[in-house]
């Protein structure tokens, strides 16, 4: 199918970007990467009056590091943050998660903010900012706001970007020392959306034992889910796995299976996805204790 | 802050708007309505039809098109988003002097196609890749091709063509 | 050049971007497009098209009300059978009721696709909903009908037996009784459908593109259903970007209404499907359920066989009962049960319509056959090669009857083959008898290995006849046409390759057209990997017909007995004297005698010219007509039947129930090999449709008949992630009698054991039975939910 008609407009800086939207109200959307409106305006379940195309904004176009913090312009996109050194460094469940992001060419085009402002649960991106209870900034005419991660999911395809508002960068703090993340997820074939998906956080306290656990689940509920799991982590440490050889996340497993209510769709029965989410727990968290066990050896003198 | 007004082509409810495509080399003015997609524009508009159409929501990678280098998908670009950039579709991969390229001669080395539907696709994706890459490993090679549909093939030779297109531009340099 | 790897000569074209497919033609057509229903089951109470009219650019609407004459009648019945007591197909646009969601009931024409479509978005069509009838167990209960008049939902029955199978299944020392399903999926090329039509209003001629795998069938469906004369109806097919069966149907609605409209308009007028159309509007396959029981001894023999199933043919049945029929002469494979018994059911459901998929029923067969030996295996601790030896059918056995009618309306009676050989080499290639080590070994790590194996045998070469023509022109070179369409199985390789050999020309100097009615005017169409055995046959004869004229021309002009001549390199000489050698262009101008010389050559040809023919003689002799050339036909006296057999090993992961595939081994016998290359590649291909079937495509309908998953996002076709990392092949080639090359056909053969291998091979992992294909990691969970329902807590 085609798209439906719309108006167009291709503004030179955010300043003209806002004031577009602010003049064609709620009937106006944000066009960046395209990667998800654009299908959806070829099947034409979106008929927006307008598009503002932000693609030559290039003063969004960044990754940045700087005071803690990696901060993702509007219009960089996946494959931009993926590749950055320094923002894949400073905060690593990035670079885990932007992989698992569909394929190379749709992470070309695609852009991260796009993709977290989009609030499909089922999308990697939506998890990490969850997860790492990062921040969206949001600008209009009226001025800027902080949306908080735990804000900003409203419901599935639902973020609360406003009528007139462009989010124009995303935080994420960078991953603190002693603290080790992962992504995993379970998709029907490489590079589709999740059946199911777990990132993981993991910090580990003086003793090298596990201070706390945090999992951000995907395609759970019409939100990302995040489920603080540090009590279940409790025998954890980098004590007791000299002695038992691996770690045991089989109690946040199951906790995570208790807490998740998800639903059936034509891939996955609700309780098949339950007992994903519980593999998955324990193998994120795994893979969190093992990026932290390594990074704090890397961090040691 | 003053900000520069929006020339008119670029903020309309409705009607054509003027772009400038340069496609395999040659500049086109085009005027084009907002939604038009980047594949009707190349396949209809400038009638460059070995960019195939085959979902046009993103999936098969038929249509997958080279823009300033990047590949990308063009049924999921609006013409208009693509005003004043480069691109480069299947048409352009031969040499000036009509040599196929190196990842067109593997193809044909390979048995890479059948129906040759979603060739152009896989063609201009791999083109892309090797420019960044030009040694993948078999792993990388199935990668490089991970977001691309053949309902004929079973990938098998394509994945043989991708190695040996390596081999070829390794080869030529 | 037969049996020679050669590379493709399709290729150079398509890889530059120069293929022409359907929707890459016809720049200043009008552009169709369709509201389709979307109700699987309902009543037409009103079309309101006001909201539309004022749509810039529309140039027409038309609902059923507007059609005319014979198009206005229900589409053909293309395949009728004795069986088929209560047919029902479509119109071309619903005239009261819709019978499934996607059927189109309103087409809209306008300057372009785009604006063809904000109109149909503006047709408020008014539906009366009716209840849907959907799945097999819905249409078997019948407590709604898909069609008023036809009660039960009940299309066709049909039984045939061989033997007395209740008889011996009662007699018989062991019985097991399987119920065994597999659900709906399809063809999915790449492309689309697609038409174009010209009307010439000088000519009153009307030339049609199609995206199809028969353009004979296309030229004399619309040809009966416009009133027109067969003459005045040129049909092409361009090129076709996969077809796979879904473009053996025909006419579709709107192969009928675009010629139609475009004939009324004065405009030519094409259609594109799109892949949301393609899901809802075309055709699917595949959908069955099976009851077997079987009876056999403390060997494993199957004493004896009867299987039930019903089969889902969707809510019309244009293209007749080929599938079950398939199914249920097909599922015989290799085998020889001493009585044999099928019944099936053809059923309605308001849901696309079935037709054939690559494999056409021949992968349910499998499944119920394969399932059945791996059954009796383990019920009598046997390994599963040994009971499949046990009930093959012996090289010595050839020719096979097994007393059945199979599709084609002939006896099914296998030509050749040698099933023990192929599972030797099979077992061989996967290593098959050390599995069990690798698999225990393997088990001690907490990892589960499955091996499991499947054959089939494929009636291939179907009837009634194709044809080809060969005419060497005055340069040399060879023009062939064939009149059977290609989607890129290679059909201009390897008929070239067959023409190169029987004529002695290299294969550069050979030219084919498929699918054109204007070159060649008798063909049926692509299908039941029927191409090369009965083209390749046809244009091996019209080659060689062509080689013998030339041989007699030749003789005349060189004063020797034809019988001493040869063809070397294009040149017909005599045995062993390159002297004497006159170019096959030369030839071609002496086959043609000319009064006019428009060149050097055709001056040799002309009526004073020197060495002119016999003054006493016509120059045309009699029983010869002018021109080097050649027409024949091939039409075997039934098919010829390939075979196969393929094994996988897979793991299946004890946590979160993924399948991958760690090896997959294929044996083959397609008869002689024209071209090893383009085998292998078929075969690629079948064995990636299924892995598809078998593991990750599912067309998934919802009670009130919704198709959940019609976008390449939810239909999950596989990517190369989800293919193994080699396709082992091994062939085998067993020569078919039954034509003048010992060819089969290769282009199906590769999905057909797909569910029943997988099935097998993960069985084997997880030491339970699977009996309903495609299996899903969640379907997988929820086996062993049921298998063990307090694993998933214990291991918590």
């Amino acid at each position: 199918m085609k798209p439906p008609t719309f108006g167009y407009s291709r503004p030179e800086s955010v300043a003209q970007a806002v004031s577009l939207l602010a003049a064609r109200g709620p009937d106006a959307k944000v066009l960046a990467g395209g990667q998800s409106l654009m299908p959806l305006l070829n099947l034409r379940l979106a008929a927006p009056g307008h598009l503002v195309d932000i693609n030559r904004l290039a003063e969004l176009a960044y990754v940045s590091v700087s005071g803690g913090q990696v901060t993702i312009g509007a219009l960089a996109r996946h494959n931009d943050v993926l590749r950055d050194p320094l923002a894949v460094a400073a905060q690593p469940l990035l670079g885990q998660a932007l992989a698992l992001v569909a394929h190379p060419v749709i992470r070309n085009r695609g852009t991260t903010v796009g993709s977290i402002v989009h609030a499909d649960p089922a999308g990697e991106m939506t998890a990490v900012l969850a997860l790492l209870e990062g921040s969206v900034r949001l600008v209009s005419v009226a001025g800027e706001r902080l949306a908080s991660a735990e804000d900003f999911f409203l419901g599935p395809l639902e973020s609360d970007v406003r009528a007139g508002e462009l989010a124009t960068e995303v935080l994420l703090p960078e991953l603190p020392s002693g603290a080790g993340c992962a992504f995993t997820e379970v998709s029907r074939r490489h590079g589709d959306y999740a059946v199911c998906g777990v990132a993981a956080l993991v910090e580990l306290g003086p003793q090298g034992e596990v201070s706390g656990a945090r999992a951000a689940y995907l395609s759970v509920g019409p939100v990302p889910v995040v489920l603080d799991l540090t009590e279940a982590c409790g025998g954890v440490s980098l004590v007791s796995l000299a002695t038992a050889g691996t770690p045991d996340f089989a109690q946040a497993g199951r906790l995570a299976m208790a807490r998740l209510q998800p639903g059936d769709d034509i891939h996955a029965t609700a309780a098949y996805r339950r007992h994903l989410a519980g593999v998955l727990t324990e193998r994120a968290l795994a893979g969190a204790f093992a990026h932290a066990r390594e990074r704090a050896w890397l961090s040691l003198p | 802050m003053a900000e520069p007004a929006l020339k008119d082509t670029d903020m309309k409810d409705s009607g054509l708007f003027d772009i400038v495509l340069v496609v395999n080399g040659t500049s086109y003015a085009l005027a084009v309505p907002a939604r038009r997609l980047l594949s009707d524009c190349l396949r209809h508009d400038l009638r460059l039809t070995g960019t195939h159409v085959g979902c046009e929501h993103g999936v098969c990678g038929a249509c997958t098109v080279l823009i300033d280098g990047v590949a990308v998908r063009s049924c999921l670009m609006l013409a208009v988003s693509a005003d004043n950039s480069s691109i480069t579709t299947v048409e352009g991969l031969a040499g000036r002097d009509g040599k196929l390229s190196p990842v067109q001669q593997a193809f044909a080395d390979c048995h890479g196609l059948q129906c040759g539907f979603c060739t152009p696709g896989f063609l201009t994706t791999i083109t892309a890749a090797l420019a960044e890459d030009p040694d993948p490993t078999p792993e990388q090679a199935r990668e490089i091709i991970g977001g691309n549909l053949c309902r004929c093939t079973g990938y098998q030779n394509i994945v043989q063509a991708v190695l040996r297109a390596a081999e070829l531009i390794t080869q030529t340099r | 050049m037969f049996g020679e790897p050669v590379k493709r000569v399709e290729d150079d074209r398509l890889l530059r971007g120069q293929g022409a497919y359907l929707d890459d033609l016809g720049h200043d057509a009008l552009a169709a497009a369709f509201v389709r229903s979307p109700h699987a089951h309902a009543r037409i109470t009103g079309i309101d098209v006001s909201a539309a009219v004022d749509v810039p650019g529309l140039i027409a609407i038309y609902t059923y009300e507007d059609l005319t004459g014979r198009v206005a009648e229900p589409l053909p019945m293309l395949i009728p059978h004795p069986a088929l007591t209560a047919p029902r197909t479509g119109f071309p646009l619903a005239a009261d009721e819709v019978n499934y969601a996607g059927e189109p009931v309103v087409m809209v024409v306008a300057e372009d696709r785009y604006l063809a479509e904000d109109a149909a978005q503006a047709i408020v069509v008014d539906y009366e909903q009716l209840p849907a009838v959907v799945g097999i167990d819905a249409a078997r209960a019948a407590r709604h009908l898909v069609h008023p008049d036809v009660p039960g939902n009940i299309a066709a029955e049909l039984v045939q037996s061989h033997g007395d199978a209740h008889a011996a299944i009662s007699a018989a020392p062991h019985t097991l009784e399987l119920d065994l399903s597999i659900e709906r999926s399809a063809s999915t090329p790449l492309e689309g459908r697609g038409v174009l039509a010209r009307w010439d209003t000088e000519s009153g001629r009307l030339r049609i593109w199609t995206s199809t795998q028969t353009s004979t069938g296309v030229r004399a469906a619309v040809a009966a259903k416009l009133e027109l004369d067969l003459a005045g109806v040129d049909v092409i097919t361009p090129d076709v970007g996969g077809g796979f069966g879904v473009k053996i149907v025909h006419p579709w609605p709107e192969e009928v209404l675009v010629p139609w409209a475009a004939r009324l308009l004065g405009r030519p007028v094409k259609y594109t499907e799109d892949r949301a159309e393609h899901f809802v509007a075309s055709a699917h396959e595949r959908g069955q359920r099976h009851l077997v029981r079987v009876g056999f001894d403390d060997e494993g023999r199957v004493l004896g066989l009867d299987v039930r199933f019903w089969h889902d043919n969707g809510a019309y049945i244009p293209y007749g009962l080929i599938v079950p029929i398939i199914t249920s002469t097909q599922l015989l494979g290799p085998y020889k049960p001493g009585a044999y018994r099928v019944e099936f059911t053809s059923l309605y459901t308001n849901t696309v319509i079935v037709t054939p998929y690559r494999g056409a029923g021949r992968p349910q067969g499998a499944f119920v056959m394969e399932r059945t030996m791996d059954a009796i295996a383990a019920s009598l601790r046997l390994d599963r090669t040994v009971v499949r030896e046990r009930n093959f059918i012996t090289p010595e056995e050839m020719p096979y009857d097994h007393g059945l009618i199979f599709q084609d309306g002939r006896p099914l009676v296998y030509d050749s083959g040698d099933y023990p050989a192929a599972l030797a080499m099979l077992k061989a290639l996967i290593e098959w008898d050390s599995f069990p080590a690798r698999q225990a070994e393997a088990r001690a790590q907490g990892r589960r290995l499955g091996i499991g194996l499947a054959c089939y045998v494929e009636g291939t070469g179907v009837g009634p006849y194709e044809g080809a023509h060969v005419v060497v022109e005055t340069s040399g070179k060879v023009k062939v046409a064939t009149g059977l369409t290609s989607q890129g199985q290679g059909h201009q390789t390897v008929f070239a390759q067959i023409v190169a050999d029987e004529l002695g020309v290299p294969l550069g100097d050979v030219a084919v057209t498929t699918g054109d009615t204007r070159a060649f005017g008798y063909a049926v169409g692509t299908f039941a990997s029927r191409a090369a055995v009965m083209s390749g046959s046809a244009v091996a004869l019209a080659a060689r017909a062509t080689r013998e004229k030339a041989l007699r021309i030749a003789a005349a002009a060189l004063e020797a007995a034809p019988a001493d001549l040869e063809i070397v390199d294009g040149a017909v000489r005599v045995k062993g004297d390159p002297a004497s050698a006159i170019g096959l262009g030369t030839v071609a101008v002496l086959a043609n005698p000319l009064r006019y010389a428009f060149d050097e050559a055709a001056r040799a040809a002309t009526q004073f010219a020197a060495g002119s023919s016999d003054p006493q003689a016509p120059p045309v002799p009699a029983g010869e007509s002018p021109g080097l050339e050649g027409r024949e036909f091939f039409s075997p006296v039934r098919s010829t039947f390939a075979s196969g057999m393929h094994a996988a090993i897979v793991e299946t992961d004890p946590d979160t129930a993924e399948i991958k595939i760690l090896r997959y081994c294929v044996v083959h016998d397609c008869g002689t090999l024209i071209n090893p290359r383009i085998v292998a590649g078929q075969i690629h291909g079948g064995v990636a449709q299924g892995i598809g079937g078998a593991l990750y495509e599912r067309l998934a309908y919802d009670e009130a008949g919704q198709l959940r998953n019609a976008s390449f996002m939810d239909f999950l076709m596989p990517y190369v992630s989800e293919m193994p990392q080699e396709i082992e092949i091994d062939h085998l080639q067993t020569p078919s009698p039954l034509n003048p090359l010992g060819i089969k056909g290769a282009g199906e053969a590769g999905v057909i054991p797909g569910a029943a291998l997988f099935a097998s091979a993960i069985s084997d992992a997880e030491g339970f039975a699977i009996t309903a294909m495609p299996i899903s990691p969640s379907d997988l969970f929820e086996l062993r939910q049921r298998d063990q329902p307090a694993q998933d807590t214990d291991s918590r």
